[in-house]
């Protein structure tokens, strides 16, 4: 390609504009450089003979006449073995390798290959001489720890093709050559094991897009049972600041039933990352035995790194999940926070001097957070495999107050509303999630009617314990006194959770379901109790017991036991029904 | 030699615009006025036209003067030679020392690599019970004083400071009454800290610019000593101002603003500055404390708000004492499990009774009907209130972890805190005997703490608004 150059006439900020000659590509990449450093940019408007690009690095020193390089390339990532376990950040470098080169900061204008081009993978064919494929179709694997890496027919392939070669079974570099394909005109094509894909388009090779109907299980309570999640669905996690929300996902991306978790840390703090990177390796993963890294990508920009690359890091995290979905696998993606990307769009669009919206968001806020989530899925493939994407953000909305912009927007594309309370945080009541706020359109792991009843004893218990701060305990009666012990109840022993314990951190669907009938049972059942200071002792003593009980290993003769003593207490105090 | 410029095409708040050729984003200029030399950093390039930050503020330039660009970005000196020096925001001395130019180092330098980065683990002993027992500061975290104006924030600032076992102490004042600062220096110089600290003062009479260099030069030199294997901690007051500094150039240079006239990019601004906060695996640390007053009290006002985005959590400081709930230390776990092993327990235990005890004042104020146990707790919370959340204690970690354990057998048994019995049996007092106990029991205790209320009744008198509701009883 003839290399196409522009020259710099204004800096503001991170933003630049290019005066160019020939022509530029909406959203290709450019370089601006300076002295010896080539800084990756990305034109992201273009008027006249001016283009407007975002520089993803610190743009100090740049001078106005300085050159720019055009790349006729969009912003992409590099898609193939070797991506799980790592460590980038926004714009897909490797920040280990970065580390042994730069030392201790960051520098800008260094990029890296995402993935080695040295290591070797042992290949084994699927396709054979003749086969006719389309993009997205397999050709052959490689094992990539735990999982059988599918290498596909690339996905930007529009044709049909006819396999001429492939490679026999042996290792091979990323870039080696694994088949040979030709299309209807004869036009051979090489591929290789490695693809680049533009993070800001969806991977589309597949042969339908499914409803997500199956529970993911994240082995958190109150989101399994009341809140539920579905594989290949959305939901976000909006809260004030140290309500919960990180913690929250971190502890679903350790638990999650699903077989890779992306994390993407997306403008916020760097410790919170590196509690994950040093800390995943030592954790073994209870359904493969293996270290939790293993199934694991960490994609981290946090908030002092540069702004342009905060907002493409969730557009190259879900380019990564889409790929792996492409080999039909579960992925789960956890951007935290959605919040720092939509403040990233929204510098950049008053740089831009658009007309700003509400709280100075660009008009484009909502059309982008939607095309986001769009981006979660569950997928036929064309060889009948499914895979998923799921997509949990966090959002951080200002003061903790739910009408702003991002939360709104977020709202009217998710599936699922884990809505996180200062009330609860502060009562120290973990996961705060609001159980009576918090909505979700999946379905639960436990029984429908079980879960409505639950839903309106909480309600039934907020109502009487709000009427019971202006009338006092003596002013309630004791049939209300007993639902709102019923509903502090189930929120101590089941909604909340102690995610420091083996046990109680991660509840299977299977026990979910098992207690949450018990439990069930207990809130149906017709007590008596002669006082209030009765029934408050009896609650007290039952919840004791279950509190007990969930730290049980879940069928051991412990668990058993416990159940039983839990059982007798209840029947003590059930009304007999003549 | 660099070349004169003298058209200053524009002068708008503190932001000027002069022609100029080859001039790199950031670079520093120097202007000379009929009040002498200023510092102004370059902040926009369109074509020939250099938008510029004027350090001393615009009063007094003229459309005539002088502008030299200098070829490089904000630099400070860095060298041992700072310790117990005193500089202004541009880094002139205002101690009548010597002004530094030896070994200068840029300014808002690149952020550290999250790979190299550890798992913060050594605890930072403050004496105060409120935050070594309950929310235990962690080397290498970031953490703000949410606080009302008027609150003794400067004087905890400074207590920690002294009693914090670091190398180097930095001090960035931002929009610092002059009172404020003679008080820091002061009290540094009392207790030969002096010598071990850098003060970068900019006082509320200097001009707003220079307001917004504090946190860099800080951080900077922080960095520095930090990459040399000192355990810096950096104390910044009042990041307030410095927001507000932000939003006043952000006006002037006719930024759409996006929450209560800061701009868009404040959370940026801040996190870019806390982030500066590390432990190197091999070498130093920086600990960052930083004052952030809420206008009106308000903590979802955007300065407080996008800080507890940003740091380790916030002590909130109220009515002259750290307040237990909202107060949050995010780092707290990294340590407190490896000081006493009753740490955790009396914090958990005792926080969960003091919230009780919150509860039953609340219904003594509706006029409710008051129990037995809520006559314990209520002498519970007074107990706690005087001898551990006061500001006047001073005590080490294991100090305090006693003395909550002698504030519990005053006033319960050990079933009624829930604590278990393996750590009752190991840990509560032997010779309190508290189920035979009467409430009025202000005869122990030592320790040369004044007695405060004991009793339902005293305590009930000492609250205002507790008799008005009487009548509500149902
Ligand atoms: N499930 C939990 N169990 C125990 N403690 C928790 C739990 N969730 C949160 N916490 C406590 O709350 C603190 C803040 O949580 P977290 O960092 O997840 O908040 P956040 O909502 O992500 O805040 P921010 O918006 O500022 O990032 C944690 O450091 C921890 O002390
Ligand atoms: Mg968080």
């Amino acid at each position: 390609m003839s290399e196409r150059t522009g020259k710099i006439s204004a800096i503001n900020g991170n933003m630049i504009v290019a005066e160019f000659e020939n022509y530029v590509l909406q959203n290709e990449v450019a370089y601006a450089v300076a002295g010896n450093e080539k800084l990756k940019s990305e034109v992201i408007r273009i008027r006249g003979r001016k283009a407007d690009l975002q520089v993803y690095e610190n743009t100090e020193s740049l001078k106005v006449g300085d050159k720019v390089e055009f790349s006729g390339e969009l912003l992409s990532v590099e898609l193939g073995p070797g991506l799980l376990t790592q460590i980038y950040d926004g714009l897909q470098n490797p920040l280990p390798q970065i580390a042994k080169e730069c030392g201790y900061f960051l520098k800008r204008g260094v990029y890296l290959n995402a993935l080695s081009y040295e290591q070797e993978w042992e290949f084994t064919p699927e396709a054979k001489k003749g086969d006719k494929v389309k993009a997205g179709d397999f050709l052959g694997s490689v094992p990539e720890g735990i999982f059988k890496h599918y290498i596909t027919v690339p996905f930007s392939f529009r044709e049909e093709y006819e396999v001429s070669s492939v490679a026999p079974k042996g290792n091979y570099k990323i870039k080696d050559t694994i088949a040979e394909i030709k299309d209807k005109k004869g036009n051979t094509e090489k591929v290789s094991m490695v693809q680049l894909w533009p993070v800001k388009l969806p991977i589309r090779a597949y042969a339908e897009k499914i409803k997500p109907a199956d529970p993911l299980i994240t082995k958190v309570r109150i989101i399994d049972t009341l809140v539920p999640v579905a594989l290949g669905g959305t939901y976000c996690i909006p809260g004030p600041f140290g309500a919960g929300k990180t913690v929250l996902q971190q502890i679903t991306s350790r638990h999650a039933e699903v077989d890779i978790v992306i994390i993407a840390a997306c403008g916020e703090r760097a410790g919170e990352v590196v509690e994950t990177l040093l800390e995943f390796p030592e954790l073994k993963d209870p359904r493969t035995g293996k270290s939790l890294m293993e199934r694991t990508i960490i994609i981290c920009n946090t908030s002092s790194m540069p702004v342009a690359a905060r907002e493409s890091s969730v557009y190259t995290a879900v380019t990564i999940a889409e790929y792996y979905r492409q080999m039909g696998l579960n992925v789960l993606l956890l951007p935290d926070s959605t919040s720092r990307w939509a403040q990233a769009m929204r510098e950049m669009s008053g740089r831009l001097e658009e007309i700003p919206g509400e709280e100075a968001f660009p008009a484009y806020l909502e059309s982008r957070i939607a095309s986001f989530y769009e981006r979660a899925g569950i997928v036929r493939l064309n060889n009948g495999k499914i895979g998923s994407v799921t997509i949990g953000g966090t959002v951080s909305p200002a003061g903790g107050n739910f009408e702003e912009p991002v939360t709104q927007a977020t709202l009217k594309v998710v599936g699922a509303f884990l809505g996180l309370s200062r009330a609860r945080s502060d009562a120290r009541k973990y996961p705060a999630i609001d159980p009576l706020d918090s909505w979700s359109k999946y379905e639960s792991v436990v029984e429908r009617e079980q879960v409505e009843y639950v839903r309106y004893i909480l309600r039934k218990s907020s109502e009487v314990g709000q009427m019971m701060k202006v009338v006092g305990e003596e002013g309630t009666a004791m049939s209300d006194f007993i639902e709102y012990l019923k509903g502090e109840f189930v929120d101590d022993v089941y909604l909340q959770q102690n995610a420091f314990d083996e046990v109680d951190g991660a509840t299977p669907a299977e026990r979910q379901k098992y207690v949450f009938g018990i439990l069930y049972e207990i809130l149906k059942s017709d007590f008596t109790f002669g006082t209030k200071d009765e029934a408050r002792h009896f609650f007290h003593e039952i919840r004791q017991e279950f509190k007990n009980w969930n730290s049980d290993p879940w069928g051991s003769g412990k668990f058993g036991e416990r159940q039983k003593s839990l059982k007798e207490k209840v029947e003590k105090n059930v009304k007999d029904k003549g | 030699m660099r070349k004169v410029y003298s058209r200053i095409l524009q002068i708008v708040g503190d932001v000027i615009a002069v022609e100029a050729e080859g001039v790199g984003n950031q670079e520093l200029a120097e202007i000379n006025t009929s009040r002498g030399k200023s510092l102004a950093q370059v902040i926009k390039l369109d074509g020939s036209k250099v938008s510029l930050q004027v350090f001393a503020g615009s009063r007094g330039i003229s459309t005539g003067d002088e502008v030299r660009f200098l070829g490089h970005r904000m630099q400070v000196s860095f060298s041992d030679n700072l310790m117990g020096r005193i500089f202004n925001g541009s880094g002139i001395p205002r101690d009548n020392g010597p002004s530094l130019a030896d070994n200068m180092v840029e300014i808002g330098g690149p952020s550290v690599n999250p790979a190299k980065r550890i798992i913060p683990n050594r605890m930072v002993r403050t004496g105060i019970p409120m935050i070594d027992v309950f929310n235990s500061l962690v080397v290498s975290q970031k953490l703000p004083i949410f606080s009302v104006a008027g609150e003794p924030y400067n004087e905890l600032l400074a207590r920690i400071a002294m009693q914090a076992e670091v190398d180097v102490i930095i001090l960035g004042g931002l929009g610092l009454k002059y009172d404020d600062f003679l008080f820091f220096r002061d009290t540094l110089e009392e207790h030969g800290a002096l010598s071990r600290s850098i003060l970068f003062v900019h006082t509320a009479s200097d001009p707003t610019v220079e307001c917004i260099m504090v946190p860099d030069m800080c951080l900077a030199v922080a960095e520095q000593f930090a990459i040399k294997g000192k355990d810096v901690l950096v104390l910044l007051t009042d990041m307030t101002n410095f927001a507000d500094a932000l939003k006043e150039v952000a006006v002037t240079m006719e930024q759409i603003p996006s929450n209560r006239g800061y701009p868009g990019d404040l959370y940026s601004q801040l996190a870019a500055r806390y982030e500066k906060a590390v432990d190197f695996s091999d070498q130093g640390s920086i600990t960052v404390l930083a004052v952030t007053t809420m206008p009106g009290d308000d903590v979802t006002h955007p300065v407080p708000d996008n800080t507890g985005y940003i740091t380790e959590g916030q002590f909130y400081l109220r009515n002259g004492r750290i307040e237990p709930f909202g107060s949050l230390s995010r780092l707290k776990q990294q340590v407190n499990g490896k000081t006493r092993e009753d740490h955790r327990t009396v914090m958990d235990t005792m926080i969960q009774l003091y919230a009780d005890f919150k509860e039953t004042k609340e219904k003594l104020a509706m006029g409710f009907q008051v129990s037995k146990w809520d006559e314990k707790l209520l002498k519970y919370g007074a107990l706690f209130e005087e001898k551990l959340m006061s500001l006047k204690v001073n005590v080490p970690l294991e100090k305090a972890l006693d003395r909550g354990w002698e504030i519990m057998a005053e006033c319960f048994s050990p079933e009624e805190t829930g604590i278990k019995t393996e750590m009752t049996n190991k840990f509560w007092p032997k010779s309190k005997t508290p189920v035979e106990q009467e409430p009025r029991a202000g005869e122990e205790e030592g320790e040369g703490i004044e007695e405060g209320p004991r009793t339902v009744e005293e305590l009930s008198a000492g609250d205002g608004n507790n008799n008005s509701a009487a009548g509500k009883k149902n």
